[in-house]
């Protein structure tokens, strides 16, 4: 009786250490955005929305902060259309090799970000393409493609065979089918798969740093902000890029939860 | 006669699916690779890569310290931070698959997981701000009398091992949670039933039934861990150099790109070793 209390007050308060440390870095980023000094660290000498100001009026970082979102909307649409039209030919029809095939659209999700965009510089380089957000783009579409492909894939169950198939009986085209019957279908786990890859690519740092030259993304930006050491400044836009993130976290959990509900 | 045409038929629309994606995988994934691969094997003269066809960059890597010992310090930082961090998330994963209320067990994982989506780059440098001389650890320290002297915590191998375990334990408490609540409480109620105690439940039951999320979970760890560039360079500072860093060094100031494409592979290689003594708990199914 006292052992089993003892180990629920242990778990409890492992627990709460666990989050604590989980939760310190997060914490301390955000409050001393708030910090009314020049320095994010102890002692807190009140709240200010200052920082925040000098975030969205300086322009280097809200083009940065563009660039961002449109390379991570472009390259996500990129990679669930490509991923998309992959999953519904290699789970719908019988093809030579098709687990070779599987393998092979999987594969660079084993590999380092470093040695893809390493691969990609070596070969830019080599037939002479300049880097500039397209390159960063391409390359975020190659580590995107594998989970979008992925997760399409698995949810493309044998039920809904049987609706393709009737549609393809009533006298609709493939392309038909494809648009009108399966992508429907498949809906949940293709917006799953597309804001997954925006995150991602939105959080990117190597490929990015690597792949571009003047116009960069939020991250690159703020890893060239780290060079002044410690800012409130930095602390602010990194809050306000949690909170993106947090926000299409939420727009997932939402979808994926509505999904289940159904269920 | 006409259902092989009618295969073949199909069998093209089907191609035009999928090609897309394989060209694009071939075209910017496995044709970089070989570049690279190709790369490795030349040498630098001067800003130029004269194509050498020879191993030398891979001699080398073994002949010279200080290119060799980033392995090493990235294999060393990389299996610290494997164990610590599947010590730490094992109990945290079980408290919420066991102890936490079902209906707030969701809940409990969404908020262990939450700080995973800030920013990379944002989230070593919060670590700055609670490790750094003047930061929130040695603030507290100093103030409660603990220590008379701030800590030297950030720019040490110490700081890069927590930034990274901070990272690690979300991921391995989502792989190992998704494991233990898929297993059926009747396997433990029977070990218990043929005279189990709690220990031997947990050891012959529960541990190995939970091995393969915890091996996804480490061979994710390591892979991520091992190639990353930012943590180590933000939070370890330049007094040792994980072989991301060393690969980077040869990018910028040497401007030594086929030591850098040299490096890459051995890496890579590293990963694949890995893998291969993972692989038997990897593998993909389809449900």
């Amino acid at each position: 009786m006292i052992s089993s209390r003892i180990s629920k007050i242990a778990s409890w308060a492992y627990l709460a250490v666990l989050y604590g440390f989980i939760f310190l870095p997060v914490a301390v980023l955000v409050l001393f955005s708030f910090q009314d000094g020049r320095l994010p660290v102890p002692p807190f000498n009140g709240a200010t929305l200052k920082w925040y100001g000098e975030v969205f009026a300086d322009s280097r970082l809200m083009s940065a902060l563009g660039n961002s979102l449109m390379v991570a909307i472009g390259s996500s649409l990129v990679a669930c259309v490509l991923g998309f039209c992959a999953a519904y030919g290699l789970a719908r029809f019988v093809l030579p090799a098709s687990r070779l095939q599987r393998g092979l659209l999987v594969a660079p999700m084993t590999v380092s970000y470093l040695i893809i965009a390493l691969g990609l510089l070596s070969t830019f380089n080599w037939v002479g393409v300049s880097l500039s957000l397209w390159t960063v783009g391409i390359g975020h579409v190659v580590i995107n493609l594998p989970l979008c492909f992925a997760i399409i894939y698995a949810s493309m169950g044998d039920h809904q065979k049987n609706i393709e198939r009737a549609a393809r009986d009533l006298g609709a085209a493939e392309w038909q089918v494809m648009t009108q019957v399966s992508a429907p279908m498949l809906m949940p786990s293709i917006l799953a798969a597309f804001f997954l890859s925006v995150t991602f690519s939105w959080d990117e740092f190597i490929i990015a740093f690597l792949l571009s030259r003047f116009d960069v993304t939020l991250p690159v930006e703020i890893w060239s902000m780290l060079r002044s050491g410690l800012n409130p400044k930095t602390n602010a836009v990194g809050s306000v890029v949690f909170l993106v993130s947090v926000a299409l976290l939420l727009i997932l959990e939402l979808i994926v939860f509505r999904r289940t509900a159904k269920k | 006669m006409a259902q092989a045409t009618l295969e073949t038929r199909e069998n093209r629309r089907a191609w035009g699916f999928v090609t897309p994606a394989l060209l694009w995988t071939v075209a910017f994934f496995v044709i970089p690779f070989v570049v690279m691969a190709a790369i490795s094997l030349a040498t630098r003269k001067g800003r130029d890569i004269v194509m050498a066809w020879n191993l030398d960059n891979y001699i080398t890597f073994f002949e010279k310290a200080h290119l060799l010992k980033g392995l090493f310090v990235s294999l060393e930082i990389t299996f610290t931070v494997t164990i610590i961090s599947v010590i730490l998330a094992y109990p945290l994963a079980w408290i919420i698959a066991e102890r936490v209320p079902q209906k707030w067990q969701r809940m409990a994982l969404i908020l262990a997981i939450l700080p995973f989506w800030t920013s990379y780059v944002v989230r070593s440098y919060s670590w700055l701000l609670v490790l750094a001389k003047n930061g929130v650890i040695n603030n507290a320290l100093l103030h409660i009398g603990l220590i008379a002297e701030p800590l030297e915590l950030a720019s040490t191998r110490t700081a890069t091992v927590i930034g990274f375990v901070h990272f690690f334990v979300m991921l391995l408490t989502l792989t190992i949670y998704a494991n233990l609540v898929q297993m059926p409480p009747n396997y433990r109620r029977a070990a218990a039933d043929l005279g189990a105690n709690g220990f031997q439940v947990f050891w012959h039951v529960v541990l190995p039934l939970t091995l393969p999320g915890i091996m996804v979970g480490a061979f994710l760890t390591f892979v991520l861990c091992i190639g990353d560039y930012i943590t180590p360079q933000i939070l370890g500072g330049n007094n040792e150099l994980a072989l991301p860093q060393v690969i980077m060094l040869q990018l910028g100031r040497r401007a030594d790109f086929p030591m850098a494409a040299t490096l890459s592979i051995i890496l890579m290689a590293v990963v694949t070793l890995a893998y291969i003594a993972c692989a038997r708990w990897l593998k993909m199914e389809r449900t």
